[in-house]
């Protein structure tokens, strides 16, 4: 490998470190060689995000099942991993990196750093549906992305806190409203939340938005084709405004993880997060958790969205070993890769639609009918649009609203000027 | 003749090119290369991937008139020079002082002081997290309030200073003792023989004769105050009323956003701020040089 750890370091004698950290982070490259090198396609690199324990011991699994040739994973740390990628690709990409279906995806497409693998989905296109393929389609109509696992978001609770007071899941606003009355009469915070981080905000405006105005408007909004000052967008922003007496104070200066903790510990009544927020809850309890999707608020679109990121694969326009490459990701669509996936992280569900489901636990299984069940599945709004708006715009704007809840036509007023200068 | 007058032999004109070459070369490469670089792209959008593109001052109009966390990042750093240089620089100084006089057990509270030093902001702000933490904070476990110290807009700059400043008091401290063991113990009895009090023998004696300390502790305090970073960083990214200058062309560069025609321009008013200091500060050194 001395070949490419040299064209490494001069990928990063280019570009400054932070491409060191995105092209070699990891000390000990995963000894994750699945079969010999004779296997005939050689070595593939995979540039890997999964920097938590248990996703990277779900990609090394599967990597091990490879046997076309050998696999050598990068890992690198998540966070980094995401604010490095414009570095990372233009320097000495890795042949296959994990990265994220939607906007999100098409935006690298577009630039012309995606590799077309239009060919590998005549292949496994029959495996997914409709929704994965259109979510994995860039904008010239041809596929970038495979998709392997993703987790829906919903409202999660306790079951024994919600039996024990005789609570029942809402279906339209004003039952949440009236739920969430009752849970502050029973000295309950009704709805757990958090923003110090700055993203978890984002998935309540979604299925606000998704709820009021419908998921075509979403997804034209997040594209820029909206205005923020719409009296549609008020309106989502009145809603919240609402609930906000609702939520758990001091959202500011919390965190996704202590917020799900005060749920764990029925100090809160119920939480809208992505299936992930099962990590802080301990083994014992996960059976107690349950979740509903998010109530109606115009019956126009009823409940028929969700935000349900998919995460997956790509591969490099600048791939060294192409057809390992290619041979490496339809491996990873395949059933069998996702079955280990969702075996081994009970937070996902696999995309694939001949995945063995026999496996999965209670929540896994309801979460997958969540997700038939709704007619749009969006990517989260740091994946629907571009990532400098929803990074240096969306982010502190709606920490702004958290904090200052009653002055919101100032602020859509901010979001409209400030979208108009990134988008032009 | 001629080889008389030569003073320097081929060898020494290599080592002298060798030598000034080097040092030209990474001054360029490094400092002047990346300056330059800043100012030109700060007049650009390039994303980093497509073509770079002629916009002109349109990143300045939007930064000034439509990027609400500029405003307050100005507001930060101007407050974070203020609170350094007004309330933790002097605390330090006043440390110093007392500790100067022998006081008992001196070395205890020398070291206490100091001891924060050690830490990297970084670490100082991962502290000030377990102690400002509104669900699970010590100050309000013990106090029994409420405050939402890292969140609340109104208050987490002000926390987040006096965590900063933990760790500039005893920085300044150490300087300012160092200074003040070197001031000639005669001049303090002069000053008392003529009838000075405590005070008058520090402001109008000892004070004066540390001018070369407090030239260099005002310098550690600007570079201080203009490098924060790490500490906000480590609590909340920089956000939500924390925002520094060094934080917003970090996150508009560097992060996924990769706006960095915009980012540099916010590095380029970084720069400005910090040349009036720096230029204040050597024209100061260079007219003290031509007066001794």
């Amino acid at each position: 490998m001395p070949l490419s750890r040299r064209s490494l370091f001069l990928g990063a004698a280019a570009f400054g470190v932070p491409a060191v950290l995105a092209g070699c982070g990891s000390e000990d490259p995963s000894p994750a060689t699945g079969g010999s090198a004779s296997g005939g396609l050689g070595t593939v690199t995979l540039g890997s995000n999964a920097s938590d324990e248990v996703p990277k011991k779900s990609l090394e699994a599967q990597v091990k099942a490879f046997t076309q040739g050998a696999v050598k994973v990068n890992t690198v740390d998540h966070n980094t991993f995401q604010e490095n990628i414009n570095r990372y690709l233009r320097g000495t990409p890795d042949d296959v990196f994990t990265w994220f279906a939607g906007y999100r995806m098409q935006f690298f497409a577009e630039q012309g750093l995606a590799l077309d693998i239009s060919d590998v989905w005549r292949d496994i296109g029959g495996d997914f549906t409709q929704a994965f393929k259109d979510q994995s389609t860039g904008v010239d109509g041809k596929q970038y992305f495979v998709p392997s696992t993703y987790y829906p978001w919903a409202v999660f609770y306790r079951r024994s806190v919600w039996e024990e007071k005789g609570y029942q899941p809402p279906k339209t606003l004003d039952e949440l409203t009236a739920l969430a009355k009752r849970m502050k009469a029973d000295g309950l915070i009704p709805i757990a939340f958090a923003d110090k981080d700055g993203w978890p905000a984002m998935g309540t405006f979604d299925i606000l938005n998704m709820r009021t105005n419908g998921y075509d408007f979403h997804i034209q909004l997040m594209q820029g084709k909206q205005s923020w000052t719409d009296p549609k967008v008020r309106q989502v922003f009145d809603t919240w405004r609402g609930l906000m007496e609702y939520h758990q104070p001091a959202a500011l200066g919390r965190t996704w993880q202590e917020a799900a903790q005060s749920l764990a510990q029925k100090k809160t009544g119920m939480y809208l997060l992505g299936m992930f927020v099962a990590q802080q809850f301990p083994e014992a309890d996960r059976d107690d958790l349950d979740f509903f999707t998010f109530p109606e608020i115009n019956p126009a679109y009823g409940t028929d969205s969700i935000d349900a990121p998919i995460d997956g694969y790509m591969v490099s326009a600048k791939a060294r070993n192409v057809d390992g490459a290619k041979a490496l990701i339809r491996q990873l669509a395949q059933a069998s890769s996702q079955n280990i996936a969702t075996g081994l992280d009970p937070g996902t569900l696999a995309s694939n639609s001949k995945a063995d489901t026999s496996g999965y636990s209670a929540l896994q299984k309801r979460g997958a009918e969540l997700v038939s069940q709704a007619k749009h599945i969006a990517q989260f709004l740091d994946r629907d649009t571009r990532p400098d708006f929803a990074s240096t715009v969306m982010i502190p704007s709606l920490q702004t609203f958290v904090g200052k809840p009653a002055e919101i036509d100032p602020l859509l007023a901010s979001i409209e000027k400030q979208k108009a200068a990134i988008f032009r | 003749m001629a080889a008389k007058t030569r003073r320097y032999s081929a060898r020494d004109v290599t080592v002298l090119v060798a030598g000034l070459g080097v040092a030209i070369v990474v001054n360029v490469g490094l400092v002047w290369g990346p300056t330059l670089a800043s100012v030109g792209l700060s007049a650009t959008d390039w994303n980093g991937i497509g073509p770079i593109e002629w916009i002109g001052a349109r990143n300045y109009e939007d930064l000034a008139g439509t990027y609400p966390p500029f405003w307050s990042a100005v507001r930060n750093n101007v407050l974070w020079l203020g609170f350094l240089g007004l309330v933790a620089t002097p605390f330090g100084l006043f440390c110093a002082v007392l500790l100067d006089r022998r006081l008992r057990m001196s070395r205890v509270y020398q070291s206490a002081l100091y001891m924060p030093v050690v830490l990297s902001l970084a670490v100082v702000g991962f502290i000030a997290q377990l102690v400002f933490s509104s669900d699970y904070g010590v100050l309000n476990a013990v106090s029994g309030l409420h405050v939402d110290w890292l969140g609340d807009r109104a208050v987490n700059i002000w926390v987040v200073m006096v965590a900063a400043g933990w760790r500039h008091v005893g920085y300044v401290m150490i300087i300012y003792l160092a200074g003040l063991k070197a001031v000639d113990p005669a001049l303090k009895e002069a000053a008392a023989i003529d009838g000075a009090n405590e005070r008058q023998a520090f402001f109008r004696v000892v004070f004066p004769t540390l001018r070369p300390v407090n030239v260099i502790v005002l310098v550690i305090t600007v570079i201080e105050a203009l490098r924060a970073f790490d500490i906000v960083y480590a609590i909340n990214k920089g956000r939500n009323g924390l925002e520094l200058l060094s934080v917003l062309v970090t996150e508009n560069i560097v992060g996924e956003a990769s706006r960095i025609g915009f980012g540099s321009a916010i590095a380029v008013i970084l720069l400005v701020i910090s040349l009036g200091f720096i230029v204040t500060y050597l024209s100061q050194l260079f007219r003290g040089e031509e007066e001794r």
